[in-house]
């Protein structure tokens, strides 16, 4: 490799997209009219022309390789006029100006291991981060994690059946990058981190980790005649964040960092406002490479939805309809004092009135 | 394609090889074929480590500081903090690619994009980071800028990471969908190319993220997930097709339309009078509910524009923040429009710049420093679709 470049940088921002737009949605920019779904995984555009555009949607590893993506370069190549897209939930969308190939795509996309679905009302794919395959925070994986669920949830991707669609999301540290969803899975850290005062003074800037922390609980302190700095453990909330600013602060723990189950969060604005997503369960181990524990409550809980849901309802809504309480007893989830909100704002939570359901 | 590695090019990994069973897309096998094919050891090295790591349930990878000529950012840089375990994994660094806005692709440019990174890089890519990026992940750092020429040449530039402007996010947008009210791909694109210089050059107090969904359904997440909220949005009349609107009702019958469009209203504005389907628009909040229901039959307004939401933020540190309304209505057409909305996007960075303490985003700045204050030095008039009800307590002072 030489080291003369040539090349002059040319900050061009995003790629160009109307490149990237199949023919069809080009001819079609702004002008279509409504759509519906043939079946799950498929998506039928109508334009106001008439011109009729298939999507066909399937799930992907998100981790994925060149070999891979070249395969699905393939795909589009010889079904869908050379495009592709993908969505937020990493899936990926082949537009088909032909609904005769709509069948044999997804035979090659199934013979490949995509499965076809994650359309409607269905469980879409998992919103996630990187984990210990690029992280440098994480207390758990991402993509393992990701796969033992769908693997767990699969035939609901592939079928329309749940209330209204199902967003899920996973995140390895509390920052929570996998984003709000109608359940997510996230860290939970249960113990103060522990100070490696060894290297702290050489690797942090000492006021930028003090200042991280949301409830001052970090201070400068000396250790065997070097500055460092110590937690006060009382008044520690195991958050987290002073160990993106400082790798000294070592808050993951293969035991002590724990996983937690969050539900309804939402995010369109649909019926009812967006809304964050409340904490269900927590002290779920980290057990790679599978982890039945958490799995196994994800899937108690998605299915009394699906069964107790009425049409349209996202996770919110049917919590929303049947109370808190109903919610943890349909799911068998047992209620603790930890899911009663003790940080900023924590009274808008409690129940400000006389319902109560018996 | 289970238990390639044994005897070959890679090591046993008998965890991960637990990820290969299952109806799902295995990545594990997806990196096995990779490594096997290609044979570069750094595959080879990850797997390793990766396998350490579900073994010790613990993370080694650590930051540093890797880049490109002129940038500050859009590599993330991880140096093996084992590397003397596994030499082979001690550089994996990551290159954050914006995509085109919508994630739309042609099959041409992205096999561009596979041929330079197999040849720079692991050929292991993320599609997409939670932000948006096309994540080219697994690169040695004698190899960045190269690499980064090549695709730069195809018109593919660096995203942001830490203290930037980050890459954006668009829906599929007109390209593909009837409920978009404004060229979310359009606005995106001219939206991140003037922000350029704060996606390149970590200058702020903390990430700052644009997200443009076409319509109130909010697909990118946008009241969520980013600092500032752009959702089409219109202002008149929700369109009736009374034809279609007879036709939906012989096909899927009047249960439905009772109970999963007219019960479901959040304002209660539908009703029926006779054939016909009538909509109180002044009730309407523009929850999109109904067209999302019977999308042959409604249809946005013609007076269409966007809505403007500022302040959503993930967990750290004050709680999952959501977006609140600023700018109920204007218009995303001309060249104007989009100034007028970059101007108002520059004065509320700069406001956050002046404001913010260190890893602050600005919906937590907002609520440290006041509304009153934000409104003001932003220039922006308070109105009545900033609020969810007035304040229930008597503690302010008014002018005089």
């Amino acid at each position: 490799m030489s080291n003369t470049r040539t090349w002059e940088t040319k900050e061009s921002g995003p790629h160009t997209y109307k490149d990237m737009l199949h023919p069809l949605m080009l001819k079609n920019y702004g002008k279509w009219k409504y759509h519906d779904r043939p079946r799950p995984g498929v998506l039928r555009h109508v334009a106001q022309s008439g011109e009729e555009l298939y999507t066909v949607r399937c799930g992907s590893h998100r981790q994925v390789t060149v070999d891979i993506v070249r395969r699905l370069c393939d795909l589009a190549d010889k079904y869908a006029e050379g495009f592709l897209r993908f969505t937020i939930r990493n899936n990926i969308e082949f537009m088909l100006a032909k609904k005769e190939n709509v069948d044999t795509l997804i035979k090659e996309l199934e013979a490949l291991g995509h499965p076809v679905g994650g359309t409607g009302n269905s469980i879409s794919s998992v919103a996630h981060t990187q984990g210990w395959l690029h992280c440098d925070i994480p207390a758990t994986d991402a993509s393992g994690v990701v796969k033992s669920m769908m693997d767990n949830l699969f035939d609901d991707y592939t079928k329309e059946e749940m209330p209204n669609r199902v967003r899920l999301s996973t995140s390895c540290c509390e920052i929570n990058c996998g984003g709000q969803a109608d359940l997510a899975v996230v860290v939970q850290h249960t113990r103060p981190p522990r100070i490696n005062h060894d290297i702290l003074a050489g690797i942090c800037e000492m006021p930028k980790a003090v200042a991280r922390c949301p409830v001052a609980a970090i201070r400068p302190t000396a250790v065997n005649g070097k500055p460092s700095l110590m937690v006060v453990e009382d008044k520690c909330i195991c958050c987290g964040a002073c160990f993106g600013a400082c790798p000294a602060m070592e808050i993951n723990h293969p035991d002590y960092s724990q996983l937690a189950i969050w539900v309804g969060g939402k995010n369109s604005n649909t019926r009812s406002k967006p809304t964050n997503m409340k904490l269900v369960m927590h002290g779920l181990p980290n057990n790679p490479p599978r982890w039945p524990e958490v799995n196994s409550a994800v899937k108690k809980i998605l299915m009394a939805y699906k069964k107790g849901g009425k049409p349209w309802e996202r996770m919110s809504e049917w919590i929303d309809r049947i109370g808190w309480k109903r919610f943890f007893e349909e799911t068998e989830i047992p209620f603790d004092k930890y899911l009663i909100d003790s940080y900023r704002h924590a009274r808008t939570s409690l129940n400000q009135s006389a319902h109560v359901r018996f | 394609m289970s238990n390639t590695g044994n005897g070959q090019f890679l090591h046993e990994t008998p965890m991960l090889d637990q990820l290969e069973s299952g109806p799902w897309p295995s990545f594990i096998s997806g990196f096995k074929e990779l490594a096997e094919r290609t044979q570069k050891p750094m595959l080879r090295g990850v797997m390793d480590q990766l396998e350490y790591s579900y073994k010790t349930r613990l993370g080694y990878w650590k930051g540093g500081v890797v880049g490109v000529n002129g940038y500050g950012a859009g590599i993330i840089s991880r140096y093996s903090m084992i590397s003397d375990k596994y030499p082979e994994a001690t550089e994996f660094h990551t290159m954050r690619i914006q995509p085109a806005p919508g994630f739309h692709y042609s099959a041409a440019s992205l096999r561009k994009v596979c041929d330079i990174w197999e040849k720079y890089g692991s050929g292991i890519i993320s599609m997409h980071g939670q932000t948006g990026n096309l994540q080219l992940q697994g690169i040695e750092e004698k190899h960045v800028q190269a690499c980064f020429d090549d695709l730069n040449q195809e018109g593919w530039d660096l995203g942001g990471a830490g203290a930037t402007v980050r890459t954006g996010m668009a829906c599929v947008g007109p390209a593909r969908c009837e409920q978009s009210c404004y060229d979310t791909l359009e606005t995106h694109q001219r939206v991140l190319k003037h922000f350029t210089d704060f996606v390149h050059r970590p200058e702020l107090p903390y990430k700052m993220k644009f997200k443009f969904s076409g319509c109130p359904n909010d697909c990118m997440n946008s009241i969520q997930r980013s600092d500032i909220s752009v959702i089409g949005i219109w202002k008149d009349d929700i369109q009736i097709d009374q034809a279609e609107y007879k036709k939906w009702v012989n096909q899927w019958g009047k249960d439905r339309l009772i109970n999963e469009v007219i019960t479901l209203c959040p304002t209660k504005a539908i009703s029926t009078k006779g054939d016909e389907l009538l909509i109180e628009n002044k009730d309407c909040v523009r929850c999109m509910h109904c067209l999302n229901v019977m999308p042959e039959v409604l249809s946005p307004g013609k007076e269409r524009g966007v809505a403007i939401l500022i302040g959503g933020k993930g967990h750290l540190k004050v709680g999952n923040m959501l977006g609140s309304m600023m700018i109920p209505f204007t218009k995303m057409e001309t060249d104007e429009d989009i100034d007028k909305f970059t101007d108002l996007s520059s004065r509320i960075i700069e406001w956050w710049c002046d404001n913010g303490l260190d890893h602050e985003r600005v919906g937590e700045t907002i609520e440290r420093v006041g509304i009153y204050q934000f409104l003001e030095d932003i220039g922006l008039e308070p109105n009545i679709d900033m609020i969810s009800h007035p304040r229930d307590n008597p503690f302010f002072k008014a002018a005089y």
